[in-house]
């Protein structure tokens, strides 16, 4: 490029940073980024957080690899440890407690692996949460929410496969119960299963397979999806909450330089420190306690780590038979019989249901309000209701569900029948998501009267007044135009009933749309107008109004 | 709370009915004044607050100093006691390491740095014009390629590049490297290690067990004898672990087929669950359940390790087992059918 002045820098950094800047153009990209705004709120902290520990991970996850060692042959145990000694096992395991117990900090580096893989996947799992409830994942974020699907499965992968690598009791455990769940798949389950564990359960293959997914294939796939889902926040810009100022066309925060960095380059510590307090105090997964993998033994009451558990208690809460009638059942074919494992794969369904309905909410969603516009402006939960219900769903669905893999921590805690706290949890199975759709909704309605109530007739000023006759009654102060603002401005979605095309015919799938959308919009609150305002005021002439305690409830 | 779907008779609009929405809304007062902290207008707050920032580095440096105690001077410790010490040093160390650079940063940041609200406008993800230059773009370049044109060079091109995958597929056919076939791979989850006479014993201990050595009520953890000499120990004990107790065979419903498989109400029982394989360890000598901690599937020992609760979806198998000449419980057979999870092929 031709420059007439050529710029000369003074001092070395200077130097130096011209030099990277000549070749590679960084003046521009801190024109771009330098004072990027990001808006602000404590709910976009979890998204952080699952960055932060995911990293951590990374950290962590390296150094443990110069000491793992992920072979399945077998060897006799001769470390520190002496309970274990002269115990056979495999060197994947014998590696494991040497890192614990023979590497200085090797212990620590475990603890910090470990529980910054339970608190990554909980992160994700969360900030999915806040953009699910505030709508964030509308257009033009549908795709960075199905990107971000990948990255919860791949969270859920990452931790199961690493949790295998010990080769401890638990560890072989699981892998068993996943061999189990794999033959039982339809023609091809019995040869998956060969293939996965080189020849017959466990073989001396699987921790190698696993050892490569964990520290290569899954997290060179979580980091490409991170990056896809960083780089569509910025195409999109952050979203941002209603309020005073904020509207869908600008974006309200503070610039990445200085502040928003600062916080955000500081919470990556303060998230560090967290995780390495926890990991000081609180043991997780002591290998030493449970023994090397031999198929024979088993200990009770042992859990899988959290994330895997709702998988694990839907297979706990399916019966195997239904009255006499085995659920395993052999289709008669000319041949001979196969085996459909309905008991197994039954219990399959409701995960795939979860996660599928999961990935494809931003099109039910846009399907049944038929909205096409582009949404930068966060809903508070309690303005869209009917989303909020069907989250809570299936929140409770999933909670269910993963209750039921504790169902005998449940049952000895409280010192009930084992066979009685499955049926309840199959019982709310059924009716909790059903339950928690109603009283999720009904409660975001109650929320959004109260939002009303507050708006036309003030907040409560904590000042009890007794009037002449006696009676007490709270003084209620009018809310400033910035508060009033917040409260007025959301936008609640109305029936859109069954509308016919151009040729005067109503489809069925439009039909069921308008079914849909009248189940979901019926029952709605909407948003205060500035002539209801006016209208509350001159009914009641004071700024100041009294209110009797049940006519403010009963509105 | 009244009924949501009508409002209260004086206030009728609180809930809207489909289609009476109203239009007019209230007008965006715009950003709330900005109100200055303490540290804005204060030299002597902002002046404690840069205080207050360095005195959470100076922590962080305490932490690392911490990490490197906790390192050397407990150094290298093979008690127990010791590493736990050692590994709560380190994680106090690294958290106040950590914490302080942290709380530290994001103190300056909200107490020192300007903390006004910035208003930026978006721009349209994908303006019209920039996609009809696209559009024309791409015209341009597919037809210079003459794809179009010529099908032939596009069909032919289909075809490989379908096929060119494939045997990146069948190049995994070896993960599998015991050279089995595909009904080899089925076969041999039909059978197990067990064969006439293979001796009962223990697990781990490897003794065999007398017949008269089984009370009434006790449970043996019991594996084929000459296990470890096997090629595999683990795969052959994960199909062949056996779960031995004595019943009085008067509690016992026995089928005819089945009359000569136990000794003297000793009954063996193949330990392997049914529903995804864990072993299931618990006996519960009262009720003669079999209890699988997995996904407690419960066995009924006395109906022939029948189903009687949980997931699974058929009765343990059980293995026929007799006493040699010399007292000792040996196999009869390997077992009737295969152990373990049920699979496609089980039949
Ligand atoms: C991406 C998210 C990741 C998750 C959720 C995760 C999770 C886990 C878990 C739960 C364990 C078992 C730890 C234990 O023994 O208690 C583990 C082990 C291990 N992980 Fe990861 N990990 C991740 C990424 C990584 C990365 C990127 C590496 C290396 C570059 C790594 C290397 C290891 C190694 C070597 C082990 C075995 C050592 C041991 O068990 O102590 N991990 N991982
Ligand atoms: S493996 Fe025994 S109940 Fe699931």
């Amino acid at each position: 490029m031709s420059s007439t002045t050529e710029y000369r820098p003074k001092t070395s950094t200077g130097k130096i940073a011209n030099f990277v800047d000549t070749r590679v153009g960084g003046s521009a990209m801190v024109k771009e980024f330098g004072r990027k705004i990001f808006p602000d709120h404590w709910s976009f902290m979890f998204g952080e957080v699952a960055l932060y520990t995911f990293v951590i991970l990374l950290i962590s996850g390296t150094f443990l690899t110069f000491f793992f060692d992920p072979s399945m042959a077998h060897t006799v145990y001769e470390g520190s440890y002496n309970p274990l000694k002269g115990v056979h096992m495999s060197v994947a395991m014998a590696s494991t407690m040497d890192i614990s117990f023979d590497v200085r900090g090797g212990l620590f580096m475990r603890q910090v692996h470990h529980w910054s893989a339970l608190l990554f996947v909980a992160a994700v799992s969360v900030h999915m949460l806040r953009v699910f409830f505030t709508g964030a994942f509308r257009k033009p974020r549908e795709l960075n929410w199905v990107v971000g699907g990948t990255l919860l499965i791949l969270a859920m992968a990452a931790g199961f496969t690493g949790y295998s690598l010990p080769d401890d009791l638990l560890s072989g455990n699981g892998l068993r119960i996943i061999d189990g769940v794999i033959k039982a798949l339809p023609v091809v389950g019995t040869f998956i299963s060969a293939f996965l564990f080189g020849g017959e359960f466990p073989g001396t293959a699987i921790i190698g397979r696993l050892y490569m997914m964990h520290i290569m294939l899954v997290p060179a796939l979580i980091l490409l999806m991170i990056g896809i889902h960083l780089f569509m926040v910025v195409v999109h810009k952050h979203t941002q909450y209603r309020g005073p100022g904020r509207t869908n066309d600008n974006v309200v925060g503070f610039p990445v330089g200085p502040v928003y960095a600062a916080k955000a380059g500081g919470f990556f510590f303060i998230v560090f420190g967290i995780v390495a307090l926890i990991s000081g105090f609180f043991q997780i997964n002591p290998i030493w306690n449970y023994g090397p993998y031999d198929p024979s033994p088993v200990s009770a009451g042992t859990q899988p780590d959290w994330y895997i558990g709702w998988v694990d208690g839907a297979l706990r809460l399916m019966p195997g038979y239904l009255g006499n009638f085995s659920l395993e059942w052999i289709i008669p074919f000319p041949w001979g019989g196969n085996n459909l494992i309905l008991n197994v794969l039954i219990p399959m369904i409701p995960a795939a249901i979860l996660i599928g309905a999961m990935f494809a909410w931003p099109w039910i969603e846009r399907w049944v309000t038929k909205d096409d516009r582009e949404h930068h402006l966060l809903d508070r939960p309690r303005n869209a209701p009917f989303r909020t219900g069907v989250g809570v769903a299936g929140v409770i669905w999933y909670c269910v569900m993963w209750c039921a893999a504790s169902s005998d921590l449940i049952a000895t805690h409280f010192h009930v029948s084992l066979n009685d706290v499955t049926y309840w949890l199959r019982v709310l199975f059924f009716l909790g998501p059903i339950l928690g759709f109603i009283v999720a909704r009904r409660i975001a309605l109650a929320l959004q009267r109260k939002d009303r109530e507050i708006v036309l007739h003030g907040r409560e000023a904590g000042v009890i007044q007794m009037s002449p006759e006696g009676g007490f009654s709270e003084q209620h102060a009018e809310l400033d135009v910035y508060k009033r603002y917040k409260l007025v401005a959301f936008e609640s979605h109305e029936v859109m009933p069954a509308e016919a095309d151009s040729t005067g015919h109503v489809s069925r799938g439009e039909k069921a749309r308008g079914a849909v959308s009248k189940f979901f919009f019926e029952d709605r609150v909407a948003p205060v107008t500035p002539s209801e305002l006016e209208a509350a005021h001159g009914h009641h002439a004071p700024a100041i109004e009294e209110s009797s305690e049940d006519a403010s409830i009963d509105r | 709370m009244g009924d949501h779907s009508h409002g209260s008779p004086n206030d009728p609009g609180t809930v809207a009915k489909a289609g009476q929405g109203s239009v007019e809304s209230f007008q965006d007062p715009g950003l709330p004044p900005h109100r200055p902290r303490l540290a804005d207008v204060d030299p002597r707050a902002a002046k404690r607050a840069e205080r207050q920032v360095t005195l959470l580095f100076v922590v962080s440096i305490l932490g690392t100093a911490l990490f490197f105690v906790a390192y050397f001077v407990v150094g290298r410790t093979s008690t127990f006691s010791g590493i736990r010490l050692q590994n709560t040093l380190l994680g106090l160390g690294t958290a106040f390491a950590m914490m302080g650079i942290g709380v530290g940063i994001v103190h300056w940041a909200k107490t020192l740095m300007p903390d006004h609200e910035i208003t930026e406008m978006r721009h349209e993800i994908r303006p019209e014009a920039e996609r009809q230059e696209a559009e024309a773009m791409i015209g341009d370049i597919l037809d210079e390629t003459g794809i179009k044109r010529r099908p032939l060079i596009r069909n032919s091109l289909i075809a490989a590049v379908a096929l060119a995958p494939i045997p990146a597929i069948f190049m995994f056919r070896d993960l599998d490297r015991t050279g089995a076939t595909a009904n080899e791979i089925v076969d041999r989850l039909r059978y197990t290690m067990w064969d006439k006479d293979t001796k009962l014993v223990r697990d781990p201990s490897g003794t065999p067990i007398k017949a008269s050595d089984v009370q009434i009520g006790s449970a043996f953890h019991v594996i084929p004898e000459g296990l470890d000499d096997t090629e595999d120990p683990l795969n052959e004990k994960a199909k062949a672990v056996v779960l031995l107790m004595r019943l009085d065979p008067r509690e016992m419903e026995i089928s005819p087929e089945r009359e000569t498989w136990h000794h003297d109400g000793i009954v063996a029982y193949s330990k392997i669950c049914t529903h995804v394989g864990c072993p299931v360890a618990l006996y519960e000598q009262q009720t003669h359940h079999l209890l699988c901690p997995c996904h407690q599937s419960t066995f009924d020992l006395t109906q022939e390790c029948k189903v009687i609760f949980g997931p699974a979806g058929h009765a343990l198998p059980q293995l026929p087992i007799t006493v040699d000449s010399e007292g000792y419980l040996v196999a009869q057979s390997d077992f009737h059918e295969p152990v373990g999870p049920s699979y496609w092929e089980r039949g």
